[in-house]
């Protein structure tokens, strides 16, 4: 499936502080319908390339001092939150960011600030269509939701804001297997649905793969590779670092593990 | 038991006035974490035009009324926008010092127009509203302070529960940067907690007024009451600044009629420090909510 570009980034490089430069370069493309994968270590730049996008470099200090992101063709870089949010484009942030002292119906309307004053209630049915389980607590305080509901309710909360590109940071982080199972399979089901375009960033390489179209991966603040996900999930290099499967399915022995870590400086 | 009643209505309708300037403060603290120490300076600030707007220009009660609290509201958006938003991100002391110099600024302005003396707003409240109860007689004043009080109050609690911008202003006060990702306006919350402290503490000020006559002095110093009640209550907590309101509203009311009316001014005070020293955070400062 080939559509219409939805974003572009053009070999942007970030810096915090004026002084510590994260992203060297990176480019990516996001296709309208598209759920598209990023994955990399930790430190590799993954959530900053997210918030380059989103615009929330800007209170942690950040600028793109290089390079352009374009969205539908007009550049948005380094343009504050409220603008980039306004446009469509919603992050749900990585750590489930809920707001604690706010019930789950309440988190819930807060992702109608970007069209404030229009009717939300249709959108509310939808999320707890999507997720059941937050029906059921809508009025509990979200501080003490479990973090399977918490997950649940940060992408809810950016729904109801009507994206049509959804940013999500690790929505998989600790969470139990069959929890990230069931989160994938909805994110999927919100793409289909909703013709959401989305950007999954994500340690789980495999979950991330299974339904992502696209993928790239990113490695000292640079993208090393990139192809559709299903030559992804086959690359050998992919399946080492990130699948955690040797070439042969067997258990590694240390000399391959030290073999590994020599090779992927090279990656 | 008369007086009991008595002393009883009058400390209630004065600590719903303290509440209602609290919510300002809080509100400014919860969404901003700012300190205001020109709150006594804003209630002043209220009075004097709404004394002008009323004496002076000779307008009507309710006109004069309606115009203050739109010249209160758009003054403390004013403040935001021009004082306070280009010390965002700066360290504590600085916005303090802010605070400080506007107050400063306030009260010598106050003193350069309206002079020292105390002033008096003309009769305008119905007798009606004097309540006699036997031996018990309620001033019409405590009578009107004590309506305006509940009324604001609910008036503004069902704004913070129900209504949408009440909700974003809540969750910017409880996670700001999750705030942001969705595309709540920080900076218009901002500058929406100042409009409506700026509000509140004109409320509080023209009632204040109405008792005690009306002195820059004298209403600054009452803005000092803010930080026993916002203390005791928990700086972060609009139910705390409410109910901590109430009790040194009481406190002072109590203290006055049975102990001493020169007592009545610092008791306050007193609870400040035992406050600070036994529950450093106040009755209902933020009990962070932990998951494991």
């Amino acid at each position: 499936m080939e559509g219409n570009v939805r974003l572009l980034i053009n070999n942007i490089s970030v810096v915090y502080s004026d002084v510590i430069q994260v992203l060297k370069g990176v480019s990516l493309t996001i296709r309208e319908g598209q759920i598209v994968s990023l994955l990399g270590s930790n430190g590799a730049g993954k959530t900053t390339t997210l918030k380059a996008i989103s615009g929330l470099l800007k209170p942690e200090n950040g600028r793109v001092t290089e390079g352009s992101i374009e969205y539908d063709g007009k550049a948005v870089q380094n343009s504050s939150p409220e603008e980039i949010t306004r446009k469509g484009i919603i992050q749900v942030l990585e750590g489930r960011q809920e707001f604690k002292y706010l019930t789950v119906e309440e988190n819930l309307r807060v992702g109608t600030a970007t069209r404030w004053g229009k009717p939300y209630q249709k959108d509310l049915d939808l999320v707890y269509h999507y997720f059941p389980a937050l029906l059921a607590r809508k009025r509990a305080m979200a501080g003490y939701c479990s973090g399977g509901e918490l997950q649940m309710l940060v992408i809810g909360r950016a729904l109801m804001a009507h994206p049509m590109l959804l940013l999500l940071d690790e929505p998989s982080l600790g969470l139990a297997p069959l929890l990230v199972k069931e989160i994938f399979q909805i994110i999927k089901r919100i793409n289909e649905e909703q013709a959401a375009t989305l950007m999954v960033v994500e340690q789980n390489a495999n979950m991330a793969l299974q339904i992502a179209h696209y993928g790239y991966v990113m490695e000292n603040g640079k993208i090393v590779m990139e192809n559709s996900a299903q030559e992804l999930r086959e690359n050998p290099d992919v399946k080492e670092f990130y699948l955690g499967t040797a070439a042969s399915g067997t258990l590694k022995s240390y000399k391959d593990v030290k073999a590994y870590k020599r090779r992927k400086r090279w990656l | 038991m008369e007086f009991f009643l008595q002393l009883l209505v009058n400390g209630l309708s004065l600590g719903f006035l303290y509440a209602l300037s609290a919510l300002g403060f809080v509100m400014i603290f919860k969404s901003s974490s700012v300190l205001n120490f020109a709150h006594g300076e804003l209630m002043a600030i209220g009075a004097f035009i709404f004394l002008a707007l009323s004496a002076w220009a000779g307008l009507p009660i309710l006109l004069a009324f309606v115009f203050t609290m739109i010249g209160s509201f758009t003054l403390g958006f004013i403040l935001e926008k021009f004082f306070l938003r280009p010390l965002i991100g700066e360290a504590l002391i600085q916005v303090i010092m802010l605070t400080l110099g506007l107050a400063l600024m306030f009260r010598g302005l106050l003193l350069f127009i309206f002079g020292g003396d105390i002033h008096d707003y003309p009769d305008f409240l119905p007798e009606a509203l004097t309540i006699q109860w036997g031996a018990i007689n309620i001033p019409s004043v405590y009578v009107a302070a004590f309506i305006i009080g509940i009324l604001f109050l609910i008036l503004f609690g069902l704004f913070f529960k129900y209504s949408s911008q009440g909700i974003y202003m809540r969750s910017v006060a409880d996670n700001q940067p999750a705030a942001l990702s969705l595309g709540v306006h920080v900076r218009r919350v901002f500058a929406l907690s100042w409009a409506i402290a700026g509000l509140v503490c004109a409320i509080s000020g023209i009632v204040l007024g109405i008792i005690n006559g009306i002195n820059v002095h004298e209403l600054s110093s009452i803005g000092l009451k803010v930080f026993p009640v916002v203390i005791l209550g928990g700086l972060d907590s609009i139910g705390g600044a409410i109910l901590g309101g109430i009790i040194i509203g009481l406190l002072e009311s109590f203290t006055g009629g049975y102990i001493s009316t020169s007592l009545r001014e610092i008791i306050p005070y007193i609870v400040l420090i035992f406050i600070l020293m036994v529950k450093p955070y106040g009755l209902f400062g933020l009990v962070e909510i932990e998951r494991v």
